[in-house]
């Protein structure tokens, strides 16, 4: 065993850092697209039921199909890692989205009304009442999607991304359990650690009163 | 005296079509507190968000100081106005603190500003800003809220106050207090209030006028000290209503007394008062 963490040690650290890097990427950009997406179907809540639906739609399709599907799109195609990233945020995109609709469609209206009753405008009710107290729904979607996306992405080697599914696809290849594990395990540990850190820092985040 | 807040010829009516105001024209003068009577689904609420334009109208024109609202810049006017309603809606994520000075935040005022006001306040509301400033609105008790609720209300220094049964969800003996409490506090500030409330009692003690509504229509609009000698079968109907426990504690019997009729045990006007 010694020998084989000489022998991988620094590889399956560079993976994990790809695994982390291709996540991360993800998480960003499916955040930046799905929370002002879920705040604007609270201002247009008849657009909530399709814009979900199609959110619901992409979280359907079968993860190797995916990246096969955007394999042959043009500049998406030219690099893998692009291929992963996007892939990964159309997955997280559902339960961050659904989670800032129902998080700011959930909060007192009494609280609403007051907001505006005292004048606040838009942008302050947003940003000082609504996303405040939707912050830990919003972060319990995150790690939903943070989570999933963890395992999924250990797929992304199919198309040549890297990260962890690499080492999990080349011990598959050689029938070598000890490559499998070494890719699989720093996966379970990333999702485990995504999913106690986002945890906390959804329980940080809850309003005083829940 | 010129009107401080001006009802002309208003309706609302739903998108579905139901009538919830059906012309109503009154005028409440300065410094005056006006109550709004009626039953449920009456349109107290409806016209009284009219002011602020929580609602809009679909005929006639309300007007503020003169001025028509719905000419106004609706952030201006709203911060204008001081709102309390009876589930406070205060901000739970926010302090006692903050949530007082919310609308000076809004205003941009300096952060030590803030906390100065909202430290009078709460002491302007009976509350000692040592020990509540720092607390969350789930650590109060419900008069707690409420005198918050109000201590926010007047940090714009509005000279309207909008107040939706504030006392509403309160017991009787935390209800006396914060009349109390707003009395006195009306009684200095002069400010021009219109109350919705279900409670006769605090409509009588609180307010100068009182107005009542049937069905989306003004009924009365009589000073508070001629409402109980009303002659007026809606003004009747209601005030027996509210005195049936009263009338049948007195009476010592179990036989229900009638809701509505002045007859038999009911207000008797002409005989002053009650038999």
């Amino acid at each position: 065993m010694p020998g084989f963490f000489s022998q991988y040690g620094s590889t399956i650290a560079e993976l994990t850092l790809e695994h982390l890097w291709l996540t991360g990427a993800a998480m960003l950009c499916a955040t930046a697209i799905a929370v002002p997406a879920g705040v604007w179907l609270t201002r247009s809540p008849r657009w909530a039921k399709p814009v979900i639906a199609l959110a619901n739609i992409l979280q359907t399709i079968p993860s190797l199909a995916m990246f096969g599907f955007l394999l042959p799109l043009p500049w998406l195609g030219e690099r893998a890692a692009r291929i992963a990233i996007v892939a990964l945020t159309a997955y997280a995109l559902l339960p961050i989205l659904r989670n800032t609709y129902t998080g700011i469609r959930g909060i007192d209206p009494a609280v609403l009304e007051v907001a505006r009753a005292l004048g606040l405008t838009g942008t302050q009710r947003l940003f000082k009442v609504e996303l405040p107290l939707a912050t830990s729904f919003i972060l319990a979607g995150l790690r939903t999607a943070t989570v999933t996306c963890v395992g999924i992405a250990t797929i992304a080697a199919a198309v040549g991304a890297g990260g962890l599914g690499e080492l999990i696809f080349r011990g598959v290849a050689s029938v070598d359990n000890r490559l499998v594990l070494a890719g699989a395990i720093p996966a379970a540990l990333l999702a485990l650690a995504a999913d106690g850190g986002l945890g906390l820092l959804e329980r940080w985040f809850q309003p005083p009163s829940q | 005296m010129s009107a401080a807040i001006e009802f002309r010829d208003l309706f609302f009516s739903t998108p579905q079509g139901r009538l919830l105001l059906d012309n109503i024209s009154l005028a409440l003068e300065e410094g005056t507190t006006t109550a709004i009577l009626g039953r449920s689904g009456s349109g107290k609420t409806t016209l009284l968000r009219t002011v602020n334009r929580m609602v809009e109208p679909t005929g006639g024109a309300v007007l503020v100081h003169g001025q028509k609202v719905r000419e106004m810049d609706i952030i201006a006017l709203r911060r204008d106005i001081g709102y309390v309603i009876q589930e406070t809606g205060l901000f739970p994520h926010f302090t006692v603190e903050r949530n007082v000075g919310v609308v000076p935040e809004c205003h941009g005022h300096k952060s030590g500003d803030r906390i100065r006001r909202s430290h009078d306040l709460l002491a302007t509301v009976g509350l000692d800003p040592k020990s509540f400033a720092k607390r969350h609105p789930h650590q109060l008790s419900g008069g707690q809220r409420q005198r918050v609720g109000l201590a926010r209300a007047l940090a714009g220094e509005p000279k309207i106050l909008l107040m939706d049964e504030p006392f509403g969800a309160l017991d009787p003996l935390t209800r006396a207090e914060m009349q109390d409490m707003l009395r006195d506090l009306l009684k200095r500030l002069k400010k021009t209030v219109l109350l919705v409330t279900h409670d006769l009692d605090e409509a009588l003690y609180l307010a100068d006028r009182i107005v009542l509504l049937d069905q989306g229509r003004l009924v009365v609009d009589i000073p508070a000290s001629e409402f109980l000698a009303s002659t007026q079968p809606e003004v009747q109907q209601y005030v027996n209503a509210f005195r049936r426990g009263a009338r049948n504690a007195q009476a010592g019997d179990d036989q229900p007394l009638p809701a509505t009729s002045p007859a038999e045990g009911g207000y008797a006007p002409e005989e002053g008062g009650y038999k």
